[in-house]
């Protein structure tokens, strides 16, 4: 009750104690001649409406601020809000810091008649950092990464060039996968590239397209963006749960992985590496999408309904006790969060999680289609090359061909 | 190429159903914010 009503005060006073304040504005520029009188009165020397075009007018003129003359107010010193001369105390000079800094790291209780989990955080002070966070090396390294991707990949096709089928064709086909299985693989796809590029562009838009389209131009793109990203997620998770319980049998890792990774999957070199149903790699990339993708989902939900999924507190609590954070020479991460703080943990996290998965879908992409004759049937139709399956999934290949001959399932003529 | 098709025609018919359910489910900052003292629509 008193914090509040020193909050009260503390808002109130310096408009009370100021009046009549005026303050002289020298245009960007200008000479003391020049000088305009700005007439603060009627704000109890709050910033007027003149302050405010005074300010645009400077930065409209490559300045940061304009240049004040504040030497009336410098005069009238000791009030609330104005400047101090004496020591400070409680509740001594123009302000009360322990007040201010209750408020600014959320330290004091605050009560609002606003019901929302976030109103009583009346200053964000993680807001900055997380704007700037989302600004800076999310933005650039997110970039990098997948331009680097898109080269390294470039760079593979020219040394390498397409992975042929390299023995003859025996124009007989093997059922890779199944109507169902397609049908989950593609509806995991298609929306993690509508996510892909909705959620490049809500990240890249600002900076990237206003500057081609003007804001009347991105507006509705932005618009679009986010009703694509928010909807289309569902369909991302429910083909995520389909093609984990489709596969993750065959995605087990086992001691074939081991020789597969040691000859680096054969790309490089003559000869082809046994491999079954998924190789290694493929293993690798199913488990990527399966865990990234269930993280996007969990971080992704935690902004679709905001403020009801708060978790990074309780994860940062367990790092902790983990003494993970301590090992890496970090301090404790930090446990007492705003709700808005969880908010941009969030969507940092799903942003760096996003980008990791859209470097390894870009190999994905490429492996199945330009990067490898004869991959894409495996999806486009569902049959493969029988000589593509021998070279590239020989035990699987082989296993499939010696059920299909067994003289009980032979084809009827 | 009819399966996948099909999935990319799923995938929007699931977020149309998404977005129904969305404004059925009393997310919307109105009503999650809003209280009796303080509107917000």
């Amino acid at each position: 009750m008193i914090r509040a009503f020193l909050f009260l005060i503390a808002f109130t006073l310096p408009a009370m104690a100021q009046e009549g304040v005026s303050v002289d504005v020298i245009p960007p520029g200008g000479t003391a001649p020049d000088v305009q009188s700005l007439d603060r009165s009627a704000t109890g020397g709050a910033p007027t409406l003149a302050d405010i075009m005074a300010r645009q007018q400077a930065q409209r003129e490559g300045q940061d601020q304009p240049v004040l003359n504040n030497a009336s107010r410098a005069a009238d010193t000791g009030g609330i809000g104005l400047p101090m001369t004496d020591d400070l105390g409680t509740l001594g000079g123009a302000s009360d810091p322990e007040l201010w800094r209750g408020i600014r790291f959320n330290s004091i209780p605050i009560t609002t008649q606003q019901r929302g989990p976030a109103a009583t955080v009346l200053i964000q002070d993680g807001g900055m950092t997380w704007l700037k966070w989302r600004a800076g090396p999310l933005r650039i390294w997110g970039g990098i990464l997948l331009l680097v991707t898109l080269a390294l990949l470039a760079l593979f096709f020219v040394i390498r060039g397409r992975i042929r089928i390299e023995g003859p064709r025996t124009g007989r086909t093997l059922l890779r996968f199944k109507t169902y299985e397609r049908f989950g693989h593609w509806l995991t796809a298609g929306s993690f590239i509508a996510l892909a590029i909705t959620g490049l562009l809500v990240l890249f838009g600002r900076i990237a397209f206003i500057p081609l389209f003007g804001a009347e131009g991105w507006a509705p793109v932005a618009i679009a963006s986010k009703w694509v990203h928010n909807n289309i997620s569902w369909a991302f998770m429910i083909g995520l749960v389909m093609i984990f319980f489709m596969w993750v049998l065959q995605n087990i890792p086992n001691k074939d992985d081991l020789i597969w990774l040691a000859r680096g999957g054969g790309i490089f070199g003559k000869g082809h590496v046994p491999a079954r149903k998924f190789n290694a790699g493929q293993k690798i990339i199913f488990w990527i999408v399966i865990l990234g993708g269930a993280s996007l989902s969990v971080s992704g939900l935690s902004m679709l309904f905001p403020f009801e999924l708060p978790m990074f507190a309780s994860t940062f609590g367990l790092l902790n006790d983990w003494g993970l954070p301590q090992l890496v020479g970090l301090g404790p991460l930090p446990i007492d969060l705003t709700p808005q703080e969880e908010m941009q943990y969030s969507q940092i996290w799903h942003g760096i999680v996003a980008f990791g998965m859209t470097a390894v879908i870009f190999a994905h992409i490429y492996l199945g289609s330009v990067g490898m004759e004869g991959a894409y049937d495996a999806m486009g139709k569902g049959e493969v090359e029988e000589q593509w399956a021998v070279e590239h999934h020989s035990i699987w290949a082989e296993k499939i061909m010696a059920e299909r001959d067994r003289p009980g399932n032979a084809p009827a003529e | 190429m009819k399966t996948m098709f099909a999935a990319f025609a799923s995938a929007l018919l699931i977020a149309v159903i998404a977005q129904v359910a969305y404004d059925n489910a009393g997310f919307s900052s109105a009503e999650r914010q809003a209280a009796s003292s303080v509107r917000l629509n």
